[in-house]
């Protein structure tokens, strides 16, 4: 591994090999090929999913165009989430300042399209010129009658995470406005699942049929509405806890609302997530029921996995995703199908992640945070990897390297949570590993 | 019915932009820096912007697309982005070991003033530029122009910096491209190769974004333009700079540091724009014009002949860039189409004369917009108003095909929903022949999957 830069070598771990922790939530080397985004993004795709609010993006046209419909978070109604709206900032307004036509943009679309409320993006630019976004926003808000939402997202001022934080400080202002609402009983949120591919739809099944009431998830299939309800909840469930700890952790504060973690991703991950649940209502009922509901998922699950695990016995993959949170899950879902994970990495873990991981794989297993094209291929070849794990920047390199691949992020086409995602996932899997296109060249 | 919130009123916007029809610039400084030999595009601002263009890249060619970052922190933007961008090219000579880095700046590090031809020479004078390899850049603020903007921004970089003149003059064309694919960077060599004409072609993205599957990554793969090519350009013959928007600044510094004369000219689209390309090739390279291209474009016509009654008098809305544009529009009215509708946010005053030009007589209801407001909100508003019986443009384009029902050709950039771009050209005559081959298809298809039964024909 002669070319891992020097001052990236605490972001790399072997198991069994190397003695120190793994060191994590560093910045990025200037210069490197880091597949990490910048705050805005993480923003951006947070907040994204509420489907019924207005999100205009304020700064040059680039932010706007390339979040513009990118993630495959599905709205069981409105799409006006789907659009892209931007002020096009141009040199001019970089001169004079952006607030007018701020003003104007925010007026225009709020008649034209009356929406819940709207949150207003600030990119890396308008940090720099001083525009007073918030100001603006309690002005429209004002003349409106709706909530207009600043979300300080200037990309500069961290990564992905910090988009996170912005986003939850947003959704934050919204939670607890209103009051009026009664909750029925056994109420919870779900928090930080996306609706990736109806994902959401799956899991209030589940949910539903054990009993529980689900007030709102932030922010899959999102409603401004069931928002401003969330606090009426009596706990909130938080997957991906990057994106969505903040909030979980503010309305425990503020509200009382205590918060569990859970992955809905493999068997044991999303059973766990059932039983929890139901553990917190210290309700004999829901409890028989999730252990119902799991059994007789498992009853069909298992025997339709296992011809996929038969073929896929022992092939080893590296999964590099953007939580670490999620590459837990996945290397506990890989070996439900026979496979053994070898790489493991993130662009945002943080330490607890990352020594969970260090526990649940095994020696060898090279674990990584923040990594760049180079060492992953490195890692991939040294490795004999079958199948990589990773996201739209990744799945290119696997296929030149003549590796299998699964998208687990924006771009799933498949729900990969829940019982039946699992055997989406085996599938999926399955399919890109054996298949017969590999036979045409040498690895 | 996902645009169902566009109203066929057209509402008079003054400070806003709905589903752009264009991007930003640095993604066009990316896309070309990666068409010359062994260079790392890097992006001088905060880690989003980079890892944006890479992505999108990604989705248009399914390719690794690689470029570094300044990594921009809070503190960068208070002090500046200089330590960034020094350390970066140390760090990215040592361990990426590219031949040229090719930096552009974004909107974040323009703003603050960061100047990167004082940074690229301070890194020079502090040797951390190694022997023999290069820094290149080009500013590309995001807020002025559009992706076009930064791809010819780049391009008078990269001849800014290599292109010399010495004492002997090369008997060879400079053939500068606008913004088109690998598969059309592929098709002018073979065209040159065809006329006999020795030719430097920059950039060149063929080999680059369309390499083969063998099994190994390779971060800067076979293709791309060359630095004694590049060098080699001030002793150049001529110029034959393809697409206003794209090459007349790269064109114009040729001739203002090497003294090599240049021509512009429009991308070879359809069958006129693709006559004058040959033609300059054959008078510039002193050349004649050999039978295998006459062939080809004598295909062409026959087919525009064999299936004339399926393209009269078709009304069809384009958008994209306005050097694509132009051309194509002008080859929709020679085959007796109407395009009626076409925007392009990318600004520039020529596009409005140039249309008037191809379409004033002969399409004269035409509505063409270019720059602020020109986005596929005001192009869906048109067509509401008025629909049209085909659609030629980027993948943007397919909401408003599914709810209106229109057929839809795939062209321009960003294209991430199809394949084929990459490896079929769209220039001259053989790429005319494409363009019409997609075309009649989807006419056709529409026609087989919505005509009564009555008419529903076998022999078309």
């Amino acid at each position: 591994m002669e070319r891992i830069i020097k001052e990236r070598s605490t972001q790399v771990h072997t198991i069994g090999t190397s003695a120190h922790d793994l060191d994590c939530e560093k910045k990025s080397l200037a210069g490197s090929v880091s597949q990490r985004a910048c705050v805005f993004c993480g923003s951006r795709v947070v907040l994204y999913p509420i489907a019924d609010a207005l999100h205009l993006i304020h700064g040059p046209i680039g932010c706007a165009a390339y979040t513009w419909d990118i993630r495959g978070a599905l709205s069981s109604g409105p799409q006006l989430h789907r659009l892209s709206f931007s002020t096009d900032l141009r040199e001019r307004d970089v001169v004079f300042g952006g607030e007018p036509k701020l003003y104007t943009a925010l007026t225009e679309l709020i008649e034209a399209y009356k929406p819940k409320a709207a949150f207003v993006y600030s990119t890396c630019i308008v940090g720099v010129i001083g525009d007073d976004v918030e100001a603006v926003c309690r002005k429209v808000s004002a003349e409106q009658k709706i909530d207009v939402l600043p979300v300080m997202a200037e990309g500069f001022k961290g990564t992905k995470k910090d988009g996170y934080k912005a986003a939850c400080d947003a959704l934050a202002k919204l939670v607890g406005t209103d009051n009026e609402f009664q909750a029925p009983p056994f109420s919870i949120n779900i928090l930080g699942d996306f609706n990736l591919a109806g994902e959401l739809w799956m899991l209030k099944e589940y949910y539903e049929k054990i009993g529980v009431n689900i007030i709102t998830c932030l922010t899959g299939d999102g409603r401004i509405n069931e928002i401003r309800q969330a606090h009426k909840a009596s706990i909130n469930v938080v997957q991906c806890s990057g994106s969505m700890m903040h909030l979980a952790k503010e309305m425990e504060e503020k509200y009382g609302i205590p918060f569990i973690k859970v992955s809905y991703f493999g068997i044991e991950d999303m059973a766990d997530a059932l039983y929890e649940v139901a553990g917190f209502f210290k309700n004999n009922e829901m409890l028989q029921k999730a252990k119902d509901l799991v059994s007789k998922e498992i009853k069909t699950l298992l025997p339709a996995l296992a011809p996929f695990k038969e073929k896929l016995q022992g092939k080893k993959a590296a999964i590099y995703v953007g939580g670490a949170f999620k590459a837990i899950s996945l290397v506990k879902a890989l070996r439900l199908i026979g496979m053994k994970t070898v790489m493991v990495g993130s662009q945002t873990g943080n330490k607890d992640d990352y020594n969970l991981l260090k526990k649940l794989c095994d020696e060898g297993t090279i674990i990584v945070d923040d990594s760049n094209p180079n060492e992953l291929s490195e890692f991939v070849k040294e490795k004999g990897v079958d199948l990589f794990i990773g996201g739209v920047k990744e799945r290119p390199i696997a296929y030149k390297l003549g590796i299998g691949f699964c998208d687990h992020n924006h771009e799933r086409k498949e729900a990969l949570a829940g019982f039946e995602g699992m055997l989406n996932f085996a599938n999926e899997v399955y399919a890109s590993v054996t298949s017969p296109v590999w036979k045409f060249f040498k690895r | 019915m996902l645009l169902n919130h566009t109203t066929s009123k057209i509402v008079e916007r003054k400070a806003l932009t709905v589903n752009p029809a264009k991007t930003c610039q640095p993604v066009g400084a990316m896309y070309a820096a990666l068409g010359i030999h062994g260079c790392l595009p890097h992006s001088h601002g905060s880690q989003g912007c980079c890892s944006y263009h890479r992505s999108t890249l990604t989705r248009h060619y399914k390719e690794p697309v690689m470029a570094a970052t300044s990594s921009f922190t809070e503190g960068s933007s208070v002090f500046g982005g200089q330590a960034n961008l020094l350390q970066a090219i140390t760090n990215i000579f040592t361990i990426y070991e590219p031949d040229i880095i090719a930096v552009h700046s974004t909107c974040l590090s323009e703003t603050i003033g960061d100047d990167l031809g004082q940074i690229v020479s301070k890194a020079a004078s502090d040797g951390k530029i190694p022997e023999g390899k290069h820094v290149i850049q080009a500013p590309t603020p995001s807020y002025v122009g559009s992706h076009v903007t930064g791809y010819a921004n780049m391009l008078e970089g990269i001849v800014k910096y290599f292109a010399k003149k010495s004492d002997n003059l090369k008997n060879q064309l400079n053939i500068l491209s606008g913004w088109v694919e690998p598969s059309d960077m592929r098709e002018l060599k073979r065209i040159l190769k065809l006329m006999k004409v020795k030719n430097v072609l920059l950039p060149d993205t063929s080999d680059v974004l369309d390499s083969p599957m063998n099994g190994k990554f390779e971060m800067y793969p076979k293709g791309g333009t060359t630095i004694p090519e590049m060098v080699s350009m001030g002793d150049s013959l001529h110029t034959i700079a393809l697409g206003e928007w794209a090459t007349e600044k790269a064109a114009i510094n040729l001739d203002n540091q090497c003294k090599v004369k240049f021509s512009m000219q429009d991308l070879p689209i359809g069958i006129q724009a693709t006559d004058r390309f040959i033609q300059s090739l054959a008078k510039l390279g002193s050349v004649s014009v050999p039978e295998s291209i006459n062939d080809e474009r004598g295909r062409l016509v026959d087919v525009i002949t064999d299936m004339h009654q399926y393209l009269y008098g078709k009304r069809v809305a384009l958008w994209g860039d306005p050097d694509q544009l132009i051309p194509l529009a002008e080859f929709l009215v020679d085959m007796d189409m109407k395009p009626v509708y076409i925007v392009s946010g990318t600004p520039g005053k020529t596009f409005e004369k140039r249309m008037e030009k191809i379409l004033s007589k002969s399409v004269p209801e035409a509505k063409y917009k270019n720059g602020a407001n020109a986005d596929m909100f005001l192009m869906h508003q048109w067509i509401k108003e008025n629909p049209v019986d085909l659609l030629i443009g980027n993948t943007y384009g397919k909401y408003i095909s599914r709810d209106e029902k229109i057929p839809f050709v795939r062209m321009g950039f960003p294209i991430i929903d199809r394949i084929g771009h990459s490896y079929f050209p769209t220039l001259g005559y053989m790429g005319g022949l494409r363009i019409l081959e997609k075309i009649l298809s989807e006419l056709m298809d529409q026609q087989d999957a919505a005509c009564p039964e009555e008419s529903f024909e076998l022999v078309m």
